[in-house]
């Protein structure tokens, strides 16, 4: 056990985690360069493309130090705010971790919350510069913002080049001698965290866990703590490039289980793995069961293609149990699922392997996040609406919750104007402002969660210029006076449009949504009245005039074939479309809410 | 059935909303005569087998080109192409180009029609549009032509212009009925992208034509010309009986065509194919290589229907549903006549003797039919 080392690398995306995993691997000769496909850890199609790890994967490293053998465990962490739950249990398998900050980039909002993250599980932080052969890099500035943040002497920096393999000896040497090798009793009750489960067709859930003590072989009777189950370890092993079988895994090792699970939902990360025979008496502290934030409708463009999405839904949920839906039926839509995501970025995601994995045209609508109402006859039982037409009718409305989260952004000083008055703007409360450098503002705000859902990541980007990370945690439910907004295409309520809002910004948001709609709906033979109504009270209006001609003046020899595309693909387009009432609906119009205007 | 059409791609200014192939520099007039004559050659097989009925001069502005450069084409094309079928012999013509002198000329030469630009018969419209003449040139030309004995006319005019009122689109059709010519083709203001036009409603100096107006000076256009006694035999054209363009009729009942110069189209059921549309690429590869430049696409039995159907119901004579079945399907008759109901039931289309026809009020809606019905 004393020569295992357990690690991951905290970084920022885009801030080289992949190439200088990929380093590592090579250096170590884990992987060959035949093998070696440029990032390799990340092995999803969309995630190379996101250039981020959206699956956390593990991979073990031999090294040989001083005459002596090393097992590098290398736990991967997924790079984004969504995920920060699936974060802090990879950390809770590691005794130490990489801080990789990009030397022209500097310190990210991201960075800092998972090593704050990091910290809290007492892992040992290596700092490490990155892409320091880059035009732009800004060494000694990062070099003061990372002694600032963790404390540590400049010298305990190591300055590196994934791209080149700078530093890469210095990396493998830090490692070794710095992070502390895992401490547990291969004797004790097995106790072992899972920290990750991937579905393969062909072997089902593959859970990977870090065993904290005792030894799992292959099989034992195992029982998730959890969840409760029990299950026969059909196959253990340990993670190279592929899978290895082994007869056992001790402790202070990472390692893989397969038990025929077939769904992924059985497994909940944070977990702890233990013997029927000798159950631990202790479960790995920290488990949460990860709950969506943020739900929207999925539907299929045309209706008689319900029961495929299901059937693609449910494959998706084999591999990401984070993903939950349930049927939905929408006067506008017809049959489809309300899906519940752990943020915008997994629900893009979702959207887009539906599209390009599953090959299915999907209507999404307006997001929304999960309220609790409570009704005046019982006050006291919640309502779980994650839909505005879950949303009691507001006569027999008590009061409304909305959950917030606690945000963090991290800028540049001449940022921070632009930043208060957008986080303001949205309903903001300012916690703290606090200069980690003097280059670098972290300023941290209490905001409802409904705010970050509509357009808030693209606005940040823009009034910062690019220069401002983000990063955020679930706080908390708080009383908040939210309203239930309908749009109105010829009087008819188009369902898949409701949205719940708070009142304050309800009739600006309203106004906005009109306008963004008149600029989408395509004109028809008849004149479109669009309306937004709080109730049977009509806020705002916009009328499309009615088209009278549509017929191409020309059409000779030279028009014909290009004039044929264009009306070809108008009816690609109409396919698109959804008849509500006498009108016209593409599928842009019911996103129209995220790409509200100023 | 077919037709030979010739692209003179060169014209003294450009008009606002014209996104056609043309250079306002004459300098390679000579030298595209020149690759002209030799593409006629490179050509000639292209039509074989065809009846050919029709020669297009189009453009750009083929009144560009002195009589006798017309006649160096025209010994080529007699070269290489039968004559004997010919019956519609057809150069575009720009009003300020027809002087007596000019079409006394034209008189000597082949050329058996004529296809005035005219636009407006109000000065202030040619202006915002960016014409070379004037009102009283266009009037003028007409009469000339005819008292040449070239009275086998048609003239351009554009309505929903912003700088046209109803009542002077009124006026400008009856100018043209008084004029007696035999034919008319009047186009709706279409903003083209990368024109004059397009760029000044992008950045707010000139109005869009308005939707609504342009369909009711439609519908007067409609009306005013039948009461005259011209057939309105396609949404844009307009025709004393029996004088339809035979050249541009073939372009809607799908027959085969061969285009000549840059950017010209030619087809022949199977495929289409288009020259490039650049002046210089054009002559050097036929001057120095001997290649023709074109780029070629391949029609599907799908786009074929689409075509036939997209450009037949344009045309009073609609859409032929025996031919249909016997080219494309007897399914594809039926599903046709399935999904038409709609229109049909809302008075755009009526089916006579076989025959899909749009009414007035569906010929509004052309394209988006024809894109409903696509398969």
């Amino acid at each position: 056990m004393k020569n295992i080392r357990n690690f991951c690398i905290i970084a920022h995306i885009d801030h080289g985690k992949s190439t200088l995993a990929d380093r590592l691997l090579e250096h170590t000769k884990t992987i060959s360069e035949r093998e070696m496909q440029a990032q390799v850890l990340d092995d999803m199609d969309l995630e190379r493309e996101k250039g981020i790890t959206i699956k956390s994967h593990a991979i073990q490293i031999d090294h040989v130090h001083k005459g002596e053998k090393y097992t590098l465990n290398l736990i991967d962490t997924p790079g984004h705010v969504d995920f920060s739950y699936e974060v802090s249990r990879a950390l809770a398998a590691c005794e130490g971790a990489l801080l990789l900050v990009d030397a022209s980039q500097g310190i990210q909002a991201q960075t800092i919350s998972n090593l704050y993250l990091a910290i809290d599980n007492d892992l040992e932080i290596i700092p490490v510069i990155n892409k320091i052969d880059m035009e732009g890099a800004m060494i000694p500035e990062v070099t003061d913002q990372i002694v600032d943040l963790i404390g540590c002497k400049p010298e305990d920096i190591i300055l590196a080049s994934g791209k080149s393999g700078i530093g890469i000896d210095d990396i493998l040497e830090a490692i070794i001698e710095r992070i502390p090798s895992p401490k547990g009793d291969e004797q004790a009750p097995l106790q072992a965290l899972i920290f990750d489960s991937v579905f393969n067709s062909f072997r089902g859930i593959i859970v990977y866990y870090r065993v904290i003590n005792g030894t799992i072989k292959k099989n034992d009777k195992v029982k998730f703590v959890h969840t409760g189950k029990e299950y026969g370890a059909d196959e253990v092993g340990i993670l190279k490039l592929a899978l290895t079988p082994k007869n056992e895994v001790k402790a202070g090792d990472v390692g893989y289980i397969i038990t025929g699970i077939k769904n992924a939902k059985e497994v909940k990360v944070g977990d702890t793995l233990t013997l029927v025979s000798n159950p631990t008496q202790e479960a790995v502290k920290g488990f949460e069961d990860v709950k969506p934030m943020v739900f929207a409708g999925i539907f299929p463009v045309n209706t008689d293609e319900f029961e495929e999405l299901r059937d693609c839904m449910e494959k998706l949920q084999l591999n990401d149990a984070s993903l939950t839906f349930e049927p939905e039926t929408s006067q506008a839509l017809g049959f489809g699922f309300r899906c519940g995501f752990l943020g915008m970025l997994h629900m893009e995601i979702i959207q887009e392997r539906l599209e390009r994995e599953f090959n299915q045209t999907v209507i999404t609508t307006v997001p929304n996040v999960s309220f609790h109402a409570y009704t005046t006859r019982e006050k006291d039982v919640r309502i779980i609406v994650n839909n505005p037409s879950e949303m009691p009718d507001p006569s027999r409305i008590d009061r409304i919750e909305e959950p917030f989260i606690r945000a963090q952004i991290i800028t540049l000083p001449d940022y921070i104007g632009n930043i208060m008055t957008l986080c303001l703007g949205k309903r903001g409360l300012l916690i703290n402002q606090n200069y980690l450098t003097a280059t670098r503002v972290e300023l941290i705000f209490e905001m409802p969660l409904a705010e970050i859902v509509f357009d808030f990541y693209d606005k940040l980007k823009s009034s910062t210029r690019g220069y401002a990370s983000f990063d955020y945690q679930p706080l908390d439910y708080r009383e908040s006076d939210i309203t239930k907004m309908d749009i109105l295409l010829n009087g008819d309520k188009v369902d898949a449009l409701s949205a719940l809002i708070h009142r304050s910004r309800a009739q600006d948001f309203g106004r906005k949504l009109c306008s963004k709609l008149k600029e989408l709906l395509p004109r028809q033979q008849f004149m479109i009245a669009i309306q937004a109504a709080l109730g049977a009270k009509i806020v705002a209006r916009e009328t499309i005039s009615a088209m009278r001609k549509d017929v191409t003046a020309k059409c000779y020899g030279g028009d014909i074939s290009r004039k044929r595309k264009l009306l070809e693909k108008q009816k690609e387009g109409k396919k698109r479309m959804r008849q509500i009432g006498n009108v016209e609906v593409p599928q842009e119009a019911f996103l129209a809410v995220l790409k509200l205007d100023d | 059935m077919a037709g030979i059409y010739l692209h003179i791609p060169f014209c003294k200014q450009a008009c606002n909303y014209c996104n056609f192939h043309f250079s306002t520099s004459l300098r390679l007039k000579a030298e595209m005569i020149d690759a002209l004559g030799k593409e006629i050659a490179l050509q000639r097989h292209y039509l074989e087998g065809q009846t050919i009925e029709t020669i297009y001069f189009g453009g750009g502005t083929p009144s560009l080109l002195s009589a006798t450069e017309l006649m160096q084409l025209w010994e080529k094309l007699e070269n290489y192409f039968p004559q004997q079928d010919l019956k519609e012999i057809t150069l575009e013509a720009n009003p300020d180009d027809l002087s007596p002198a000019y079409l006394r000329a034209l008189k000597n030469t082949p050329v058996n029609r004529l296809s005035i630009g005219i636009q407006s018969f109000h000065d202030k419209d040619l202006r915002y549009m960016n014409r070379a003449h004037n009102a009283a040139e266009a009037d003028y030309a007409v009469k000339a032509a005819q008292d040449t004995g070239l009275d086998n006319i048609s003239i351009d005019l554009i309505y929903g212009t912003p700088t046209m009122t109803d009542k002077e689109w009124l006026e400008n059709i009856a100018a043209a009925v008084t004029l007696q010519v035999y034919h008319i083709s009047s186009y709706a203001l279409t903003v083209e992208p990368r024109t004059a036009l397009a760029h000044a409603i992008a950045k707010g100096s000139s109005r869009e034509p308005d939707n609504s107006q342009t369909a009711a000076q439609f519908e007067q256009l409609v009306e005013r010309l039948g009461a005259a006694g011209y057939e309105h035999y396609e949404i844009s054209n307009f025709a004393l009986p029996g004088k339809y363009a035979v050249h541009n009729t073939n372009y809607w009942k799908g027959r085969h065509y061969l285009g000549l110069g840059p950017s010209a189209h030619s087809f022949n059921t199977g495929s289409r194919q288009w020259n490039i549309a650049n002046n210089t690429t054009y002559l050097k590869s036929i001057l120095t290589e001997g290649k023709v430049p074109f780029e070629k696409e391949v029609l599907t039995p799908e786009d074929q229907f689409n075509e036939y159907l997209m450009t037949s119901l344009r045309t009073m004579w609609g859409a032929d549903l025996d031919h249909i079945a016997s080219v494309f399907g007897a399914d594809a008759r039926t599903r046709l006549l399935a999904e038409s109901e709609t229109f049909t039931d809302k008075g755009w289309m009526q089916i006579e003797e076989g025959k899909m026809i749009l009414t007035t009020a569906g010929k509004l809606f052309a394209d988006r039919i024809a894109s409903d019905l696509f398969r």
